[in-house]
Order: C-alpha cells, then structure tokens, then sequence
C-alpha cells in the first residue's frame, strides 16, 4: 500500500501545479482583456 | 465585433459611426473613411487627409487591409478634439516613468487596437501603449515629463479616436479586486472539490471490504487537510457576508450556507479524529465550488454591464477653460471652479457650470439640461445651465453658481430625497432565507434533540445524523436559483442593447404594472427629422454645407440628406447660420431672418437655404417618433401595463405624440417637481412605476419610480440614477426587458419550488438517519443540477 501514499503524493502535486498556474495567470492579468486576446492572435506581428 | 447592432457601439457618440455604411465607389471615396470625398480629391476632409498621413509616415498603411478583417469596421473621420488637463490624471511609476488611464471610443475591431499600439510603439520615449479591448481602455506609460501625455493623445486623437481621462476611482478598483477575489477562491475550492471527490470515491468503492479501515483513515486525513484550508480561503466570501449580516441583525441567503458549511466541516474533522465511517469533507467543498459559479458569473454580467456605462459617463466628462485675471486660459475640473470665475466656452464644447453669458453670442442646445428639443440663444446677460453644449461661436461665461446651488446639484437633492423614499428593497432570496434558514436550522435541532433523548443514541451519532439533515437541506440549489437565472437575463438584455446596472432591477422591474415616458429623447429620436422638403436638389447642396455644422437642425438635414461631402470654404455665423461663397454669389443657410425666408405661415423649427438667384428653400423639421416606439409601446400594453405620458413640453407637441402612439394618460407643462409628485402619487396607489426618461430634469422622478430607465443618450445624472441603460436608436429594450423580467422571475420562482420540493422529499430521510455520504453528495449535485438545467430554459427562447 505505499504505492497508495507515493501515488496520492504526485496527484496532489500535479493538481497543485495546475492551481498555482492558475493562480499565477490571473495575477498577471491574462484573464482582464478576453476580446483583445481573441484579436490579438490575428495580428501578424506582435 | 463591430455588427451595427451591437451594444457599446452604436451607443457611443464621436467619430462619424452614427452614418450609414457608405457604398460608393473608389474613385469618390475618401482614401481613409470610405464616406464621399469631394469630386477629384482623395479626402472628405483634411482630418482624414491628416489621419491617412500620419498612418502611412509611419509606415503602417497595412491598417488598411487588416481592418477588412470586419467588414463593417471602418476608420474614424477625425472630429476637432476637446483638451483636457491631462497633467492632473498623470501619475508617476516606481520606475520613475509616469502612467495614464484613458477611456477610447471609436474602437470597432483588433484593426483599432493595432493601429493605436503600432501608433504609440513608435513614438519616442514610449514605455508601454497597450489597449484593453474588453473595458475599452488606453493605458499609456512613458519617460520624460508628465506634459508628453498631451502629445501621445494628439496623435491618437488625430486618427479619429476620441480619448478621456479616466480617473480609476476607489469603488472601480475594489469591484476588480472583488472579481479577482472570487476567482481565486473558485480556483481553490475547485481544486479541493476535485481531490476530495477522488478520495472519497474511493471510500465509498470500498465501503464493500476491499480496503482497510487504516487506508480509510489515511483517506480522511488526506481528505481533511486539502479540504479545511480550501473552506478557510474559498469560504470568506460567503462568510463576510454572512457575518456583516448577522451583526445588522439580518438574515441572507450567506448565513445558512456558512452555518451548514462550518458544522459538516467540524464534524467531519471530529469523526476523522475518532476515526469514524463517515465524512463530509467533499460536501463541504464541492458546495462552496458551486457557489462560487455562480458568484463568479453573476459578478461577470454585471461588471461588463456597468463597466459600458461608465464608460458613456466618462466620456461626457468635461473640463472647464477658466479665463484666469492675468488673461491666461487655464483648464481646470469642474469641481475647482470658484464663484465668478470667467469660463471660456469653445464651439462644440458642454458648459460645465451655471453662470451668465458676459460677451459673445450664440445657440445653446440644453436638451439634457431641460427637455427642450431646440436650441435657444445665449446673449450676454443670459443664464446658461451646467451641461448645455454650446453650437455657436466661443461665449465666455461667468460662473455664478458651483457647488450646492447648481441646477445640478438641486436635481442631486431631489433625487437623494426621493431614493431614501423608494426604502430597502428585498430581494426574492433573502425573502426566501429569512424563512428558510430558521427552519431548517430547527429540524435539524429537532433531529438531534429526538436521536440523542428519545432514540437515546450517543451524542456523536445524534449531532452526525442532524448534520446530514443540513447537508441534504444545504441551499445549494436554493443559492443557484437565483444567480443562475439573473446571469442569463443579464446577458441575454446585454445583447439586446440592454445595460443592467442594479443587481434587483430585474426583480423590481417584474413587479411593474405601469409605464411613465418622458417624450423629449425618450419617445422621440434625439434628433429632429425633416418633415418638409420640395426641393431634392437644394437638400443635397444644403446638407453639403450642414455637415459642417453641429447645429441640431444641420445635424438632422445631414441624416436626412443620407451620404454627403461636407462643402468647403463654409463660414459659421452664431445664431444665425451658415454661409459659402461660390463663383454665383453667396450660399446662405440658417434662419429665416438669415436667409431672407419670406412669411408662409409655417411654422415650426425650419431652415432656409438661399442661394443667388434662386428663391429661398424652406426646411421644415419636426419631432419624429423612435422607429420601433409604436411597436414597443403596443407589446408593453398587450402586457397589461398601464402607459402615461409626462412632459415638460408643449399641450400641442405632447398631445401629437400621445395620439400618435395611442397612450391616454398625458400631461404636458410637468416640471421636475411635477413629475417627482405625480409619480409618488401612483406610488402610492400601490402602483408600481417603470420611469423612462433622459433628462436632467427627468433624474429626480426617474430616482422616484420603482424602477428606472435611460437611453444612453441621457443626461449623465440620469444615466447615473438609472437601474437599466439602453444603448442605440430603438427604444425596444424597454419591452424587452420588461418580458425578460417577467420571464426571469417565473423561472426563479419555478427553481424556487423545485429546490424547496427536492429539501421536502430528502430531508424524511435524512431526519430518520438513512443518509450517507454518498447519498448527500449525489442529492446535492442533483438538485443543482436540475435547477441550472431549468434556468437554461430561459436562454432558449429568443423570441423577443
């Protein structure tokens, strides 16, 4: 059953790395200019 | 982006959007805007020319085919530009740049954002020029000295955009930072609901004996540290307001969510300490996840809705050119305006005080200020209020009222006395907690009492067994009911040119059983229409020459008269009109006294057009109605509510249209006092009033009404008073809304019934202690479920 604590271990992990990603995202203000962003990809060069 | 239809544009004034889509060939069209440049030139005027210069100098004339990305998105035709004092809306960055906050309009598609940021990277000293698309806004950064702010505006200004400072006000900020709280909090409880969950599947798969009683223990353990901290950071919400609204000596709908929240908590850590079968942990959390969807989502369409109209506020905002003693002009804001202080009043611009004119001449439109469809002259010894807009040539004016005794701040008064008459309104979910919460709060008291007395079960299983019942009655669906169905109104009324700014606007507005109008802006277009014209070929030439003016009248000959070239070499003359001198002779168009009009007996608002050897042309205006006003007028009574008409305005006008649209209940000659009067007097008949109005004068009775409405191109006070803001030239919204509204609190009160039905059937279960966790949890996630599912309804139908 070790196995158990490695694998509830490296879950826990992954899941809070997608947190912090997320976390991290909204605190740099990715999450503020949502129409921008869905023109700005047709922009060639910037 | 960019459809004709679509609210947060055509709403907004400047640049020439209000004209239609040009579709003339290339030879005539102007080489920047695309409307009709005068024959063999490239240009409508020398702003394009300008524009087009400055676009193609630096190199960036790709604009031009990136903006057919939208085909309806096109440039701006550059309008003379107010000035501002930027210098007090410059703030100064740890790095030692300066920054500025401005709000653009004329923004129509990723074309605009392009061109303005390619603008700004090449000019020097720049440190960052970035758009936010979404609150349509310029955040400008630079090195240097704070003056450089007014060049960086000129040269976007010079495109055709128009650019206000926007001061970030405190109550802006907080609402950003609330937004940014919420989804902090979502993120958390989300990732706790999902770890939890996984855990405790497995407890439940091997509730049959495939895993041990210490591999359960070390599941709850593991369940218990993610899932406290998460209640702790994702439940402040719900518990701030809880507690704010237990120490008012309330109840809301926060205060059961928390009880429930923090006991199944505490008693699921209990029974993980004394390793008990049982825990809650994932209930806990998956809760709170829930909640704050719907938190989210509703502080979403709210915030974008108000984040438009503050726009359209901030972009009436205007600073005032104050004639210092030393002869210097001076632009200050409105609010350092001194008593007797001398204010410069350019063409174009908004007065920003009361005060009487001291010299100069010209034609006042105080349509937002009184109702007045017509401009009046302003001569010197004349009074002019806050917020006319001067159509004449540059008046100087003597600030005789600021502060307290402006006809503004009166208006404030009135509208202050009439909000603290309107009292607290209740919203259907705290109607509905004030019950709900003591009751559920008390069976579950009764179940305890009755297990651990008269079943005479251990404490620890009698507080267990009464927990469940809170659990199974957790307003989950109870606290989705609402939200859910108040985003979707919000949204569906966004689309629809519909501005909510007030959370229970919705619920006042399906209480409504009668309509009061204003006329002036409200039924009738904002702009006069040409009612009399015999001549085709004179309207062309005087629309020519009109489109230089901003005069009402020339306005509205421009809208009639459909695509034109402005004429050049056009001469204003205040007060009286406008004049051009051809090869012939002189070109005169203006009054009748102007134009040597000859007595017809017609009457009415007109223009005349004179030209040399040619007898005048009569223009003849008239109020027209809004396109779709007979049509909403029509839906709002078939609704059953009851119309009436009150107006500042003329007996003869206000009975035309009242005949017109077929509404009975009219009074003309109301003054604000009036207004404010007859409208309490329903009020208390017991009737509930829907105000739409857009005058200043219209502000204090739009804050007596019930509820309140204003199109966007009311009155700042007006708007700001408004619940609802309706965006462009229909006046549909109005009906729209009404039936949203109604609809919205059906489907409210149906997931109401539904959710409080689902408690009914549960809770039998719950009291007799036959709940488990998994059993709560798939109850919980059900009855939600079903009333999202039921909310969704209302997006279906789209038949309004």
């Amino acid at each position: 059953m070790t196995i158990l604590l490695f694998l509830l271990a490296v879950s826990l992990l992954i899941a809070a790395l997608g947190l912090a990603a997320f976390l991290w995202s909204l605190k740099t203000g990715q999450y503020d200019d949502l129409d921008g962003a869905a023109n700005r990809i047709l922009f060639d060069d910037d | 982006m960019g459809g004709p239809d679509k609210p947060g544009q055509d709403g907004l004034k400047g640049g020439t959007l209000d004209r239609p889509l040009p579709s003339v060939s290339a030879e005539t069209a102007c080489a920047h805007c695309s409307l009709p440049a005068p024959a063999g030139k490239r240009f409508c005027c020398p702003g394009c020319e300008a524009a087009y210069g400055i676009i193609q100098g630096l190199g960036l004339g790709r604009y031009y085919q990136q903006r057919l990305l939208d085909i309806s998105a096109r440039a701006l035709r550059p309008e003379p530009a107010e000035r501002w004092d930027l210098a007090r809306h410059v703030t100064t960055r740890p790095d030692g740049g300066f920054e500025l906050t401005l709000a653009v309009d004329g923004l129509q598609c990723g074309a605009c954002v392009w061109l303005i940021e390619s603008v700004l990277a090449k000019q020097p000293d720049i440190l960052a020029g970035r758009v936010n698309m979404t609150t349509r806004r310029l955040h400008l950064a630079w090195r240097g000295v704070p003056a450089d702010a007014d060049g960086l505006v000129a040269v976007i200004e010079a495109l055709g955009y128009r650019l206000v400072p926007f001061d970030m006000t405190a109550l802006n900020a907080a609402r950003d930072q609330k937004g940014r709280m919420l989804l902090r909090c979502l993120a958390v409880a989300g990732f706790a609901a999902c770890n939890v969950m996984l855990m405790s599947v497995a407890i439940w798969a091997g509730e049959s004996g495939i895993i041990g009683p210490a591999t359960v223990a070390l599941l709850h353990w593991v369940s218990a540290l993610i899932a406290m901290p998460a209640v702790a950071y994702a439940g402040r919400p719900f518990f701030g307001s809880a507690f704010a609204a237990l120490r008012q000596g309330r109840t809301n709908m926060d205060v059961p969510i928390s009880i429930g929240v923090l006991l199944v908590t505490g008693v699921s850590l209990v029974q993980t300490i004394q390793r008990g079968p049982d825990t809650y942990f994932d209930s806990a959390v998956t809760l709170l996840f829930f909640l704050l969807i719907g938190r989210v989502l509703d502080h979403r369409a709210r915030g974008r809705a108000r984040a438009t109209a503050e726009q359209l506020l901030t972009l009436r905002m205007t600073d005032v050119a104050v004639l210092e003693p030393d002869g210097t002009v001076r632009r200050r804001g409105q609010e350092q305006v001194a008593e007797g202080d001398r204010i410069l009043v350019a063409s174009g611009e908004r007065i920003g005080v009361d005060g009487v004119v001291e010299s100069g001449a010209a034609s006042l439109d105080a349509s937002l200020v009184t109702g007045e469809s017509l401009p009046v002259a302003a001569e010197p010894g004349a009074p002019v209020f806050a917020g006319s807009l001067n159509l004449g040539a540059t008046l100087t004016v003597r600030a005789t009222a600021t502060g307290g005794s402006t006809l503004l701040a009166e208006c404030v008064r009135l509208i202050e006395a009439a909000e603290t008459r309107r009292g607290r309104f209740v919203v259907l979910t705290d109607r509905v907690a004030r019950r709900y919460a003591p009751t559920v709060h008390v069976c579950a008291l009764g179940t305890f009492l009755w297990w651990f007395f008269v079943a005479g079960v251990p404490a620890g299983q009698a507080l267990l067994t009464a927990t469940s019942v809170l659990i199974i009655t957790c307003p989950c669906a109870l606290a989705l009911a609402v939200p859910a169905v108040q985003v979707i109104a919000t949204g569906r009324l966004f689309r629809g040119g519909m501005l909510l700014k007030s959370p229970t606007a919705l619920e006042r507005l399906a209480d409504v059983d009668t309509v009061v109008f204003d006329k002036t802006g409200t039924l009738t277009e904002p702009l006069l229409a040409l009612a009399e014209c015999r001549d085709a070929e004179a309207l062309a030439e005087a629309a020519a020459m009109a489109a230089c003016s901003r005069h009402p009248l020339a306005r509205s000959l421009v809208s009639a008269a459909g695509r034109v070239a402005p004429a050049s070499d056009v001469t204003e003359h205040p007060g009286q009109g406008l004049s051009r001198m051809t090869e012939a002779g002189e070109i005169r168009l203006g009054s009748r006294a102007f134009c040597g009009g000859f007595d017809d007996a017609a009457a009415g608002p007109e223009l005349w057009l004179s030209r040399p050897g040619l007898p005048p042309v009569r223009f003849g205006f008239d109020e027209r109605l809004r396109a779709d006003a007979v049509q909403t007028v029509d839906r709002l009574r078939a609704m059953g509510l009851k119309l009436a008409l009150l107006s500042g305005d003329r007996p003869a006008q206000v009975a035309r249209i009242a005949g017109a649209l077929g509404i009975e209940d009219w009074r003309p000659g109301c003054s604000p006092v009036d207004k404010v009067a007859l409208i309490e007097a329903m009020g208390a008949e017991g009737r509930r009033v829907l105000m739409v109005g857009d005058g200043l004068n219209d502000s204090p009775a739009l804050a007596a009404a019930s509820v309140s409405a204003s199109p966007s191109t009311a009155a700042d006070v007006s708007q700001t008073v408004a619940d609802l803001v309706f965006q462009g030239a229909k006046l549909g919204p109005v009906a729209l809304a009404m039936r949203t509204a109604r609809r919205s609190r059906s489907v409210m009160r149906q997931n109401l019934m539904l959710s409080i039905g689902y408690n009914v059937l549960v809770v039998p279960l719950a009291v007799c202690g036959w709940v488990t966790p998994w059993l709560a949890a798939a109850a919980m996630s059900g009855s939600s479920l079903l009333v999202m599912a039921n909310s969704l309804r209302l997006h279906g139908r789209t038949d309004a």
